[in-house]
């Protein structure tokens, strides 16, 4: 049976909380926080720790594709999932597909995935999705929307939850979105776009999927339905017949609405307390509907060591403001940087191995394993003469540091450099991310993240910093 | 069979501008004031010099030779231009004094010059080096302040403790700055101001960073035989050393991360080919790279003036003021006579030149008989070291 072998999530260190937005413009305040993702994060990057969590413990070498669905890549021509790929450490021999413009692409991928998986033509992929949507500063829904990613890997053994049967609609309407030349979502009005959108396309493929299965409310443990807000969510499940205990919360209060991601995420928060024969009714909407019914099975016990919704959401700290936020996401237009290093397509592509994939050398003749990657061994001067080992999961402490606070030309200091010694002997220099710097300290301990550190040259480069570790991980 | 530089040159003319926020003077016009100082100094015609060398890092400072010979109008000469980072101008002189060595010029020129005040930021721009792109956003000081903090932890030094320490550094900087008309800060601090400053990169406040000036320094070289035609308190070369790492403290977890092994070397190697065996009673004062106080600390340590780890204790007994045992920076150092960052080198040999022959005006040590200079350019994991020892 085809199924999810494993799942993965991630939310941002930041959250803002959506009084401290109402204290700005005035006017009333939801409930709650949202999720904000680092001046350093983007949905490449979300989807990159989403896939590191989902991958925990599982030999990458099977996996031959990966997906990326996102409204808000951060290309609008190139692939993003080929520098996912490239992270993950996949080789050149992978199936990559980027799914884009809908809120429902998380699951079209998931879809396209098990049709793979299903064909023939792939075993085991995986599938990621991340958004980082922005809304009109002083709208209601800037308070809504958050920022995380998700990841599932699909194949056809071992599987954790099977996945049953799957029914889609596809239903044009312009309810929710941005013309190539917007930055901001837009919506109609809200009380249409809830009935003739949300609320209509999701009853209609959930009826229709529990109908064709002979099925009904009550065969479900939990119904893991798509909602852009708390309230509509509650009327649509009622709607459907679903009891309150039946009913996966949609993360609105801790992380918001976020986009691609937002039901793939309130499915991994439900499998993480998911029972083996548990049912599941799965459904996300965008421009249509995609209905799941899916089944746990006993390896489900199997991939509980995942850092997934919950030791995310716990592991946080609050933006002290909302113009940090602005700050964050450039919604203001800053001092301008001083000039710095410039980036260039040709050393990225020359170097992409241990700046994307973080591959350190290890010396065939004396073992040392130096990053980035050395022709010359320092240690013994053996030339050419080693093996790439990627250092991505490791995890190491902090020798020194400082804490810098000119050298952002003084936007969000302090800039943290480290010196990270690994357990394995290997030194990486690097910035700090996603810290208090009052705690940092010598010797702590430290983890890899992939973060976008600047546009140089007009593209987007990403690089690794290290951070504290999430907690539990 | 290679041989020692020891007593082979001299430095028979010097000159050097004031240092500072000189927003009225081009590289050119330094370029002019320092060379024809270095002229009169030495008592020669802009025609009588056969060669230069010519330092500085930036390009907008001047380009190629040419940098040097179209504000001198100097008429078809050979120039070169060197670049070794903070370390530039050290390297210029070093090259004058090998040339003359190998007999074929009799006069030369080295000069140095930084014009930092056009870029319109304050501190030093980080270049714009085609690289990958992905190396972390650094500056100076927070290259360097990853040393303070590792060698407060190292040592058990509190923060405080440590920032405690570093602080006896710019004060007496200050002072000695205080006495220099040229140099870029002439005002005395206290502790309590430095240690209330605002922090750059902590743990290093504002105080503990040296002055970005414009500026400019020359010498003229001739060979030691001909030096008493010109002047009859020539300054001999004893030693002319340089170290270029190979950048290992930033891979290696070998690199302690306090201190410098290049300085450590370079250090070396010129007490041999100078003779010392004793650097700490030899060496008559020092101008050392103080581009931070914490380099300066860890400087000390490497030349060997100080065991390892215990600069602090010469710190506090004041070794290295005007009146210690052992006078660092005279001057002012980096921290108050300012860091043009071409021309430091050559204005470290000016102040041991000035010391040398007694004409250091209120700030002269007494009867001083051999100065070092150390000229460091990069970062601690990874840099270049001049190590230059002068002497009568």
């Amino acid at each position: 049976m085809i199924g999810i072998k494993s799942y993965g999530a991630y939310i941002p260190y930041y959250r803002l909380s959506r009084s401290e937005i109402a204290k700005t413009w005035g006017g009333p305040a939801l409930p709650g926080e949202k999720a904000v993702a680092n001046q350093d994060e983007d949905s490449i990057t979300m989807a990159v720790e989403a896939a590191f969590d989902c991958t925990r413990g599982i030999d990458g070498a099977n996996i031959d594709g990966l997906f990326f669905a996102s409204t808000t890549s951060p290309y609008k021509e190139k692939q993003c999932s080929t520098i996912i790929a490239t992270v993950l450490d996949m080789g050149k021999e992978i199936r990559t597909a980027d799914f884009a413009d809908c809120l429902r692409a998380g699951t079209t991928a998931l879809r396209a995935a098990l049709d793979a998986v299903k064909a023939g033509s792939a075993k085991n992929i995986l599938v990621t999705a991340a958004d980082c949507r922005l809304a009109y500063p002083y709208s209601m829904l800037e308070q809504s929307l958050g920022d995380a990613a998700a990841c599932f890997l699909i194949g056809d053994s071992d599987v954790a939850v099977e996945i049953e049967d799957c029914l889609s609609i596809s239903y044009e309407i312009t309810d929710v979105w941005r013309t190539d030349e917007d930055d901001f979502v837009r919506e109609w009005e809200e009380r249409w776009v809830i009935t003739h959108g949300y609320s209509q396309n999701v009853e209609e493929a959930a009826s229709a999927i529990m109908k064709r299965n002979g099925l009904s409310a009550k065969d479900f443990a939990k119904a893991v339905i798509y909602g852009p807000d708390p309230r509509s969510h509650a009327a649509l499940v009622r709607r459907l017949g679903f009891e309150e205990n039946q009913v996966q919360d949609t993360l609105f209060a801790t992380i918001g609405n976020t986009g691609t991601p937002s039901a793939p995420l309130m499915l991994v928060a439900a499998l993480e307390e998911a029972k083996a024969g548990d049912n599941i009714l799965f459904a996300s909407y965008g421009d249509g509907a995609d209905a799941f019914i899916l089944k746990v099975t006993e390896q489900i016990e199997r991939i509980r060591e995942r850092r997934g919704v919950k030791i995310h959401l716990a592991s946080k700290a609050l933006l002290p403001s909302y113009g940090k936020y602005l700050s964050f996401r450039k919604l203001v237009q800053l001092p301008p940087q001083a000039l710095r290093g410039t980036g260039s397509a040709t050393i990225m592509w020359r170097t992409k191995n241990w700046v994307l994939g973080c591959h350190a050398s290890k010396c065939r003749k004396c073992g040392l394993i130096t990053y980035p990657i050395q022709r010359v061994c320092y240690g013994c001067q053996a030339k050419d003469d080693y093996d790439e080992i990627s250092l991505s999961r490791e995890k190491g402490t902090l020798f020194t540091f400082s804490l810098d606070n000119i050298a952002s030309g003084g936007i969000n200091p302090p800039i943290i450099q480290s010196v990270v010694r690994f357990q394995g002997g290997t030194q990486f220099y690097c910035m700090m991310t996603d810290c208090d710097p009052k705690e940092v300290r010598v010797d702590m301990p430290v983890e890899m993240t992939l973060r976008r550190l600047h546009e140089e040259a007009n593209f987007h480069n990403y690089f690794w910093k290290c951070r504290p570790p999430r907690e539990g991980g | 069979m290679a041989e020692s530089i020891k007593n082979k040159v001299a430095i028979v003319g010097m000159g050097c501008t004031k240092f500072g926020e000189l927003w009225d003077k081009s590289a050119s016009d330094l370029i002019v004031e320092a060379a024809y100082e270095a002229y009169e100094d030495a008592g020669i015609e802009p025609k009588d010099v056969q060669a230069a060398w010519f330092g500085t890092l930036y390009e907008f400072s001047g380009m190629a030779g040419l940098g040097l010979t179209v504000p001198l109008r100097l008429q078809y000469k050979p120039v070169t231009r060197v670049e070794n980072m903070c370390a530039t101008g050290s390297d210029a002189l070093r090259n004058a004094c090998y040339a003359v060595a190998a007999g074929v010029y009799d006069i030369v020129l080295a000069l140095g010059v930084e014009k930092l005040k056009d870029q319109g930021i304050s501190g030093l721009g980080m270049g714009a080096f085609a690289s990958t792109g992905v190396s972390p956003t650094i500056t100076a000081p927070g290259m360097f302040a990853m040393m303070a903090t590792k060698y407060f932890a190292r040592y058990g030094l509190s923060p405080d403790e440590g920032k405690r320490m570093l602080a006896l550094i710019p004060v007496r900087s200050h002072h000695n700055g205080a006495l220099n008309p040229k140099a870029h800060y002439q005002r005395e601090i206290t502790i309590e101001q430095v240690l209330a400053a605002p922090i750059v990169a902590w743990p290093l406040g504002i105080f503990d960073c040296c002055g970005m000036s414009d500026g400019s320094a020359a010498a003229i070289v001739v060979r030691a035989e001909d030096a008493k035609k010109f002047r009859p308190d020539p300054v001999y070369v004893k030693a002319l050393q340089m170290c270029v790492g190979p950048g290992e403290g930033q891979i290696s977890t070998d690199y302690d991360y306090t201190h410098v092994e290049e300085t450590y070397r370079a250090g070396l190697a010129a007490y041999a080919e100078a003779g010392i065996t004793d650097p700490r009673k030899e060496v008559s004062m020092a101008e050392v790279h103080d581009c931070f106080s914490i380099t300066e600390a860890t400087i000390m340590e490497d030349l060997q003036f100080s065991p390892r780890g215990r600069v602090k204790e010469d710190l506090e007994a004041g070794t290295f003021t005007l009146e210690g045992d052992l006078p660092v920076q005279p001057d002012g150092g980096l921290k108050c006579f300012g860091h043009p960052i071409g021309a430091s080198g050559l204005r470290m040999m000016y102040e041991m030149y000035l010391q040398l022959q007694g004409k250091a005006g209120p700030r002269q040590i007494k009867n001083p008989q051999l100065g070092l200079t150390h000229n460091m350019g990069g970062q601690p994991s990874s840099c270049t070291v001049s190590c230059l020892i002068v002497g009568l």
